[in-house]
């Protein structure tokens, strides 16, 4: 299964190797990664997709905690989050096809961010199956390039109490 | 007053109680070395290679408990130092290693002598810096320590760069350390506690099961408490021994591959497992699938990454072995208070592993043609008067010593076991010796595994170490052409050590004395003359080529389907003359 992990890690040189590092060393799986400073300078959260059985999920929580640089670390798939990603999409853009990407861009309610007489540049923000439906659409289009920024999340301000399934004292730093 | 980064680095370990060192210099410790000799507190072993000095530390470490010390230069000095690293990272030995690294300037320019050294060794320590600046130091070096020692022990690397260690600043020793993200559990959760105690208490066929762990958190007495007032049996990890008396009556030696036949079978069918400070590493396990089927398990460990990993728990407990032991002491007293009841509750299960004792006892039979290697174990464990601190290398003669000397103290048993390290067994004594130097240190060896760090005779030597090195000589790589004669049909593809150096001559080259025992009738006289000796001997003992070890589970194999003995198509294809060489009697294939 598909799990959320948000990590809130030391802002230091040399951090995102050893979560990175832990992930590949032991076989696990980074469907993808983003990492950027949070308010407070001296901290960064990385947010990264990764999918496994329950028990490889758990190993994966509790060798974060393990790290020293690792404040906290919660699996945002056990609370209720939003998650978003943001995507760049460079499309060919025929004569005869310029309407048509118009069209699909106003339906997403994406933006044309950059044209040049044979491309558009499309951004769209969203969650992952809204992202993937602009592609799709985009695909007979003729897709020149495509960047995605990976997902981020955030808990739902109501439930942020809710009890994770397994203990609390194994799941975030105290 | 302003120091350099050299003296902030000598007043720092002086802070954290350092007194020995272990290392090697070069281009870019030098001023560290330079202030070094300079001062009386801190002593430098000077290895003669980098390795060595990695498991000196780790020898050093096991046996006080206190953090090992490497200081190394850059580059080959780094990279020479990571199996130590590795290894201390598997078998959870507090180490604080000091690599020099070049200028901070020059860093990512391919300078001469330079490594990528927090990079190289960011999987195989607990917590690595790179220090960039001078003021930072002191801080560092004190963390550092923290780290290493604390939660689950392990190796902490800090690279000093040249300019660093030049380099003036404020010199304030930090009284605490302040790291927000590392708070090692320590008490066991209460509940969690009882919910165990009452499990303990119904169980009629429960089982210890001690690892390495519970040797770092200095439980032995703990154990011994939790064991007697409960009256469960005892197995213990290649990394545990020591940590529940070998001779105790409770006692069960050790499981695992090689473990004794009575502890397997006791797991096999126990009702309960209490795990302390174990990890169920495969080569206690064997086939998951098929571990320990009956038990329910609890599990103590500081190490929550431990729980669940390759077996489930029914009740995980995290903290800090000794002090959930005792919390369950209380519980557990609070509870019982008839230990006669508790007793008879135990005495079938108690009955059936004495049983299995008897009926599977650990043999080997000694002619008077050619020493087996058994025997020259049990005899070192009856004239040392079970009183050694004792380090191994790794192989068949690691496990005898495990099997046949049966330690009775915590941290005497200085042996590699998750990284199998061969080489770690001489410079590991060395490191216990300079920690003790008036206790009795003993190395069980063999030729593959002594001549992968032999170099050090010179530092044992020069330190006029009394260490005893027992060297069982077997023409070959023991466990490795075991493994070929079990499973390869005997094509001894290089196991065989025909060209090994004479080691008495070696001996004598580096000025310490060499002995040996080429015949049975030579061990008792050898031993007891090496025993004897006040400096550094090493006795070489021919043993039997063909000896295997004993019980033994097959990679892959259920813990309760052990081979006890040759398999009879092996025994078969010896006498045919299909393996490439064969024992004559009395002389093998050794030097003669």
């Amino acid at each position: 299964m598909e799990h959320i992990i948000s990590i809130l890690v030391e802002n230091k040189f040399g951090v995102l190797a050893r979560v990175a590092g832990l992930f590949s060393a032991r076989g696990y799986n980074i469907e993808s990664l983003s990492v950027a400073p949070t308010l407070d300078p001296t901290t960064s959260m990385i947010t990264i997709v990764t999918i496994g059985d329950d028990r490889i999920i758990e190993q994966i929580m509790k060798q974060l905690n393990k790290v020293v640089e690792v404040l906290k670390v919660v699996d945002l798939t056990e609370t209720h989050f939003l998650d978003r990603e943001t995507a760049l999409i460079k499309v060919h853009t025929k004569p005869e096809h310029r309407d048509e990407a118009i069209r699909i861009t106003d339906i997403f309610r994406a933006k044309i961010v950059d044209s040049s007489p044979t491309t558009y540049t499309i951004e769209i923000t969203g969650d992952v199956d809204k992202v993937e439906a602009l592609i799709n659409l985009l695909r007979p289009l003729g897709i020149r390039e495509l960047i995605r920024t990976g997902r981020i999340a955030i808990a739902r301000e109501t439930t942020r109490t809710a009890s994770p399934r397994r203990e609390p004292a194994l799941l975030v730093k105290t | 007053m302003k120091k350099t980064g050299a003296d902030i680095f000598v007043e720092s370990l002086r802070h954290e109680g350092v007194k020995t060192v272990f290392g090697l210099p070069g281009g870019v410790v030098l001023k560290i070395f330079d202030v070094l000799c300079q001062q009386k507190d801190i002593e430098l072993v000077l290895t003669r290679h980098e390795q060595a000095a990695a498991h000196m530390a780790e020898g050093y470490a096991k046996a006080t408990g206190r953090a090992g010390v490497v200081l190394v230069t850059s580059g080959p000095g780094m990279t020479n130092i990571v199996t130590g690293l590795a290894d201390a990272y598997m078998d959870s030995v507090p180490l604080v290693a000091f690599t020099g690294q070049v200028s901070t300037n020059l860093i990512g320019n391919d300078a001469f002598q330079e490594a990528d050294n927090v990079g190289i060794s960011r999987p195989c320590t607990k917590h690595n810096v790179l220090v960039k600046d001078v003021s930072d130091l002191a801080a560092i070096i004190k963390e550092a320590f923290y780290i290493a020692t604390t939660g689950r022990p392990g190796p902490v690397l800090v690279d000093i760069p040249k300019d660093v260690s030049t380099e003036k600043a404020e010199f304030k020793y930090p009284d605490k350390v302040n790291l927000r993200g590392y708070n090692p559990t320590v008490d066991g959760n209460k509940h969690q506690i009882k919910q165990a105690a009452e499990e303990i208490m119904r169980a009629k066929r429960p089982i210890i099961y001690v690892g390495g762990g519970a040797v770092f958190s200095n439980a032995a007495d703990a154990i011994l408490e939790f064991a007697e007032i409960t009256q469960i049996p005892v197995t213990m990890t290649l990394m545990g021994l020591g940590s529940f008396p070998g001779n105790h009556p409770l006692s069960l030696g050790m499981l695992g591959m090689h473990g004794a036949y009575w502890s397997n079978m006791a797991m096999h069918h126990a009702d309960l497992l209490i795990a302390v400070g174990a990890r169920f590493d495969d080569r206690v396990t064997g086939k998951l699938s098929e571990f320990c089927p009956e038990a329910r398990v609890v599990h103590i460990d500081i190490d929550p990454t431990s729980i669940k990993k390759t077996f489930h728990a029914h009740i995980p407990i995290v903290g800090d072995v000794k002090t959930v032991l005792r919390q369950m002491n209380v519980v557990l007293r609070a509870m019982d208070g008839n230990a006669a009841e508790m007793k008879a509750l135990r005495a079938p299960w108690l009955k059936q592993i004495e049983d299995w004792k008897k009926s599977h006892p650990l043999t080997y039979k000694q002619d008077d043609k050619i020493t087996k290697p058994q025997y020259v174990v049990e005899k070192l464990y009856e004239l040392t008067k079970h009183d050694a601190i004792v380090a191994t290398d790794v192989g068949q003669h690691q496990m005898w010593a495990a099997q046949y000397f049966k330690g009775t103290k915590p941290r005497t048993w200085l042996t590699s076991g998750g990284l199998g390290t061969m080489g770690f067994g001489f410079p590991a004594a060395i490191g216990a010796q300079k920690a003790f130097p008036d206790r009795l240190v003993v190395c069980i060896t063999s030729e593959g595994s002594f001549q992968m760090n032999l170099q050090e005779l010179a530092t044992a030597a020069e330190h006029k170490l009394p260490i005893k090195i027992v060297l069982l000589h077997n023409g070959c790589h023991g466990m490795v052409r075991q493994w070929q004669d079990l499973f390869y049909e005997g094509r001894y593809s290089a196991s065989q050590l025909g060209n090994t150096p004479d080691f008495v001559k070696l001996a004598e080259a580096y000025g310490i004395l060499g002995l040996r025992a080429a015949k049975p009738s030579e061990v008792e006289p050898v031993l007891k003359e090496g025993l004897k000796h006040k400096g550094p001997v090493l006795m070489d003992v021919y043993t039997d080529p063909f000896e295997n070890c004993y019980p033994m589970i097959p990679a892959g194999g259920a813990q309760h389907e052990m081979m006890l003995e040759d398999p009879p198509e092996l025994l078969e294809a010896r006498k045919g003359g299909v393996h490439k060489r064969k024992v004559e009697e009395g002389e093998g294939v050794l030097p003669a």
